[in-house]
């Protein structure tokens, strides 16, 4: 199996230890993986915030990196969304990108599904010793409806303590540019999170979003609470 | 044109508010999860409430007619109304032909929306809400905050201390002291009435008969027992047929309050016929368009209007749980406010609201009528930004910040170079998860937040110096 590894801008600019991380994993699970040194961003950013002529520019040149690869693994529900559901909204129907958006569309998939739906593999070899929850982030829920995969993978890792929290779905406040639109909603969402987080006793909170991570983890660090969090993806390759 | 904005602060910092808000909506949200699990169709249900709606839309014009022809067909009088300030008049003239003095009004959002109280008032009209939430807003000089339940921000001892002022009566934080007190009230208002005011959940245009959903009775009395009864519709809530009317009460009772069905179900067919001992003795039914028909034109946009106003949305939206209805300003609040709006008034006199959004799309996932509410904001969202670009706004910072970024990260070559770029810029400026000298957007996300920064050493160069291959 050989696939094509978009890592998104936010993983190579902020988290480049969770690309890697990914990248790891599928190797180690007998997966051939490129990862084309053209990449940049799916165009969300511009797409979320109305601006349609910049997520088309943005996307028209995501379309020319990936249209001849086989398989499209991206680690993150939230970029595989754009990818899968909504890049299609922003080139008419019928137009020559728009088939191009169809053929990627279809052979894109978020890491854990790509793992447990086509790969059939729950059991990654992963140990690791820790009580751990999981936050489903929107778009990976609700537009992939991704929500088994995630949980599945973690609870076959050897050794950890798996625990559901309150509210799990709730939406953690990060919402793109949401957050510097409305930072102080966004921060009280995020603060609704955190203490559902700590009710769970769990000392990790894993997320297959770097965004809801990286939002979460500036709030956790700022209120000086010791939970850490993690991408599955380097949950996995513990 | 007022430009409408959100008022976030004042929400946030209302720590009353903020201690009713989230339990009160959760509850809602538990309920109305545990009345949907126990239908076992409900997904089937939802495609039919949405296939209805969306076929009742299209053929509009005929639907309307039809029960228009209907309702006249049982003594009724039908009126169109383009405006709310038109079928404000229309109620005046009414009122005024017939010597009304005294209103009821049972719950009517329609109502809200057209400014209906203040009309009336000025018009000279004494008028009277009947529904207890509605009252409470009254009472309180407010507008509702929720769309059923228009009192939500008040908790029972606010409600006491209101009744004590404003009733006189002794203190008290006993629920069902406090409604009977409103009920003793209320019974004065309904035998004095010359008129009575409702709103429209369902017109079914096969038979000419509305429909009232409410839990208080008080719907039925105002239709009742005054001489008159002016029903407000707007025209997109008509239905075809009885049979799909099963269907809809069940998506919306169960989405808006977890009940069953609600405690009082009225369906009316004109006004007091020959024999009959109760009813009005006249029956209008006003048709209200107030910009629906510019939400029409638009195929994708159009199933905004396919709402039934149950309220899940508001419910079980995040952002709402936080904010209450009053901080969006508007009528119509929260997820379904933030489309309705822009749609049915100037745009850019709403342009914040369909941001106000994570687009989390909870909303869409439990609208008894699939409205997809994020997609809607995300067209609205485009609208906002065209609007803007055509004005002096064209050179907003934000616009150019999205060009450049666009421009950047649309070449591999400019997007490595503007990597080097910004870790430059970054190691001068951050510290300890800070930036000293934090502009927008960094500055309002800091406040709260510690800030990652962006990593030594890009995903690309990792991999190649690491060697990901292990």
């Amino acid at each position: 199996m050989k696939v094509s590894f978009f890592s998104t801008c936010l993983v190579d600019q902020l988290f480049p230890q969770v690309g890697a991380s990914a990248v790891r994993l599928l190797r180690r699970l007998g997966v051939e993986v490129d990862c084309d040194p053209r990449q940049t961003c799916c165009g969300q950013p511009a797409f979320n915030t109305g601006y349609a002529s910049e997520a088309r520019k943005v996307a028209s040149y995501f379309i020319k990196v990936y249209r001849d690869v086989e398989t499209i693994v991206v680690p993150s529900g939230s970029c595989g969304a754009m990818i899968k559901c909504h890049m299609l909204e922003i080139f008419p129907k019928g137009s020559p990108q728009y088939q191009e958006v169809l053929a990627i569309a279809s052979k894109t998939f978020e890491l854990s599904d790509f793992l447990v739906s086509k790969l059939g593999i729950v059991e990654t070899g992963a140990r690791f010793t820790g009580t751990v929850t999981y936050h489903d982030s929107c778009h990976q829920l609700r537009e992939l409806g991704i929500s088994e995969q995630p949980r599945a993978l973690i609870r076959a890792v050897e050794g950890i303590q798996f625990v559901e929290m309150k509210n799990s779905t709730r939406c953690c406040g990060f919402g793109g540019t949401f957050s510097v639109k409305f930072p102080g909603i966004s921060a009280e969402l995020g603060r609704d999170k955190l203490r559902w987080i700590q009710e769970s006793n769990a000392e990790y909170v894993i997320a297959n979003d770097v965004s809801c991570l990286m939002h979460l983890d500036g709030l956790l660090k700022r209120e000086r609470i010791p939970v850490e969090t993690m991408h599955l993806a380097e949950l996995l390759v513990k | 044109m007022n430009r409408i904005e959100i008022d976030v602060a004042s929400a946030l910092e209302d720590r009353r508010l903020q201690a009713i808000l989230f339990p009160a909506l959760q509850r809602s949200v538990e309920s109305r999860d545990e009345a949907v699990s126990e239908v076992e169709n409900w997904e089937e249900l939802r495609d039919f409430g949405r296939r209805v709606k969306l076929h009742t839309l299209e053929k509009l014009p005929f639907y309307l007619e039809k029960l228009e022809e209907n309702v006249v067909g049982h003594g009724g009088k039908v009126l169109w109304a383009e405006s709310g300030e038109d079928a404000v008049r229309m109620i005046l003239d009414i009122a005024r032909e017939r010597a009304v003095r005294k209103v009821v009004k049972s719950k009517t959002m329609l109502g809200e929306e057209i400014h209906l109280n203040q009309g009336l008032e000025k018009g000279g009209l004494e008028v009277t809400e009947t529904d207890l939430g509605e009252y409470i807003v009254q009472l309180s000089d407010e507008v509702p905050s929720h769309i059923v339940t228009p009192a939500l921000h008040k908790s029972r001892h606010d409600v006491a201390e209101l009744f004590e002022a404003k009733l006189g009566m002794e203190p008290t934080d006993d629920v069902a002291k406090l409604t009977l007190t409103a009920r003793k009230v209320l019974r004065r208002h309904f035998l004095e009435a010359d008129l009575g005011i409702s709103g429209v959940n369902f017109g079914i245009a096969e038979t000419g008969t509305i429909v009232v959903v409410e839990n208080e009775g008080n719907a039925r009395l105002s239709t009742s027992l005054p001489r008159v009864h002016i029903a407000l519709m707007g025209i997109e809530k008509v239905i075809p047929r009885t049979v799909d009317l099963s269907v809809f009460l069940k998506l919306l009772t169960r989405s808006a309050t977890g009940q069953r069905i609600t405690s009082y179900v009225n369906l009316i067919s004109g006004p007091k016929r020959e024999g009959e001992l109760d009813g009005p003795e006249e029956f209008f039914l006003i048709l209200i368009d107030n910009g629906r028909s510019q939400i029409y034109e638009d195929k994708f946009l159009r199933q905004t209007l396919a709402c039934i106003r149950c309220g899940a949305c508001q419910n079980i939206c995040p952002v709402f749980q936080r904010l209450g209805g009053h901080a969006y300003g508007t009528v119509y609040q929260g997820p379904i406010g933030s489309i309705l709006t822009p749609q049915m008034f100037p745009i850019a006199a709403v342009e914040e609201h369909p941001f106000a959004s994570s687009l989390c799309g909870a909303c869409e996932e439990t609208c008894p009528v699939k409205i997809e509410i994020p997609k809607i904001l995300l067209r609205l969202r485009q609208q906002v930004q065209e609007a803007r670009n055509r004005g002096i706004q064209r050179f907003r910072p934000e616009r150019l910040g999205m060009l450049i970024w666009a421009w950047v990260v649309s070449s591999s070559r400019r997007y490595g170079i503007a990597s080097r770029w910004l870790r430059r810029v970054q190691s001068a400026l951050l510290r300890n998860g800070r930036f000293k000298l934090a502009v927008p957007p960094i500055s309002a996300w800091q406040k709260d937040r510690d800030v990652p920064g962006l990593a030594p050493k890009r995903f690309r160069d990792y991999r190649e110096s690491e060697g990901a291959e292990h």
